[in-house]
């Protein structure tokens, strides 16, 4: 029992990956993914259906394909990524960072989902309300639209941050499943299932998993709580 | 003064108004459909004309012929609805302060203090609105709109969601800003009752047209 919780460096090391990358993840989608959830829950404009149908494309294919294609895009060969790797020497595939691009293509519409869903629900009266006081339409989203939407955009971080944790197909398809690199939780877990005696570090990992997906959920619970009350909302105990 | 001229038309009502208002307290009567809160809209920014002109003490908002149009929050109007529309993550102090801050580099009409004394809100400014009855709220809604400072306030109807008793509560409150407060102001309503005890200004509208000024 005790080897379960007795957990190795290497192990921390890569719960630490996961959280890293996992952070920067959701860093790099809040603005684009409020700025997208806006535009869809607000605006009507030509081509709109099509970035709906865009931003949501990595949520029902396999993920395995946004993986390809972020490697034909973002590759040392690939459309984009020949020219960050010749003018800058800058290469995503098979880097860390790479991992958090991954996560963050297959993050996204979860973000957008619960963000637009809440941008949607605020009562645009209350926009023209603050409007006919003086606020400039940016002030407005700032200081009405936004913090109404709040917690339906902490419902669409956590939700990213849970996917990205747990992301998979897209990441080892690519930057791969290099070992203290690109190897997060699910891509270690995997890992020790593949070699003999990986039984015991493989369920310390899952352990893990565990620990920080509980941890994110009770997070997200009193966040979400926090940010209804604060708006009035009462929520259900 | 406000001057508007305006046409409208929209699938199953057509707008077409002519009117000067230079009194102090205005009241626009007309059964509902009759296009009472269509003109506040105008005047407000929230619905463009087909055509027109619409100018707020001398200063032309709207004009269809050389396509200007100002902004909602360019007008300085204050409005209050129906239902208050507070924001419901402020209390009613940030509520009322929300318009004064905003509006802080204009000549003030009225300061926080005074109105909050004013409207007897004193003892709910750390209040959210959802602890507010009906008639608070709209004492709130009528405080944040004077201090926004505009050039003129505007009601939408601000007492049908009350009971009689509550109306009765607000009126007075009503009357105090349309003596003490030098800003013209535009009411909607469609009873003749509440109107009687604000002013004898009264314009009369039915479909979309003016019937009888006086």
């Amino acid at each position: 029992m005790q080897a379960l919780f007795s957990f190795t460096p290497e192990e921390l090391a890569i719960v630490w990956l996961s959280l890293k990358v996992a952070f920067l993840c959701v860093i790099i989608i809040l603005i684009p993914g409020i700025a997208v959830s806006w535009l869809l829950a607000r605006k009507s404009f030509l081509g709109k259906s099509l970035l709906d149908s865009l931003v949501h494309l990595p949520l029902v294919l396999p993920p395995v394909v946004p993986g390809f294609l972020l490697l034909l895009l973002l590759g040392n060969q690939g459309l984009i990524g020949k020219h960050l790797h010749s003018y800058f020497g800058f290469s995503l595939a098979f880097t860390w960072m790479g991992a958090v691009v991954a996560s963050a293509v297959m993050a996204f519409p979860l973000m957008v989902r619960s963000t637009r869903l809440a941008i949607s629900q605020v009562d645009q009266n209350l926009e023209t309300a603050a409007q006919s006081l003086g606020a400039h339409p940016l002030k407005v989203f700032f200081t009405i639209t936004l913090p109404l939407a709040m917690p339906g955009v902490i419902t669409g971080l956590i939700l990213a941050f849970s996917r990205s944790l747990g992301e998979f197909g897209a990441t080892i398809t690519f930057v791969g499943n290099i070992e203290n690199e690109t190897r997060t939780l699910p891509l270690a877990i995997y890992s020790y299932t593949q070699i003999p005696n990986g039984d015991l570090p493989a369920m310390r990992l899952v352990i893990l998993s565990m620990i920080l997906a509980l941890g994110a959920l009770m997070l997200s619970d009193r966040l979400e709580r926090k940010a209804n009350q604060k708006i009035g909302r009462q929520t259900h105990e | 003064m406000i001057e508007i001229r305006a046409k409208l038309q929209r699938k199953h009502f057509k707008l077409d108004v002519s009117l000067q208002i230079d009194t102090r307290v205005t009241a626009i009567y007309g059964p509902s459909g009759s296009g009472k809160s269509t003109i506040l809209s105008l005047i407000a920014g929230i619905t463009q004309p087909d055509s027109g002109y619409i100018a707020i003490d001398g200063e032309c908002v709207f004009d269809s012929e050389s396509k200007l149009n100002k902004p909602i929050h360019q007008r300085r109007i204050g409005l209050v609805f129906q239902d208050g529309r507070l924001f419901p993550h402020m209390n009613v102090e940030q509520n009322l302060t929300y318009a004064f801050k905003l509006n802080a580099h204009q000549q003030q009409l009225i300061q926080p203090a005074e109105i909050m004394q004013l409207l007897a809100l004193d003892t709910l400014k750390k209040q959210h609105p959802h602890q507010l009855s009906g008639g608070e709220k709209q004492r709130v809604a009528l405080g944040r709109a004077l201090l926004s400072s505009p050039k003129l306030l505007m009601l939408d109807e601000p007492l049908a969601s009350l009971d009689d008793k509550l109306k009765q509560q607000i009126l007075p409150y009503l009357k105090l800003v349309a003596e003490n407060i030098q800003v013209p102001m535009l009411y909607v309503s469609h009873s003749k009752d509440e109107i009687s005890q604000l002013t004898s200004e009264i314009i009369y509208l039915q479909k979309g047209r003016v019937r009888t000024e006086y």
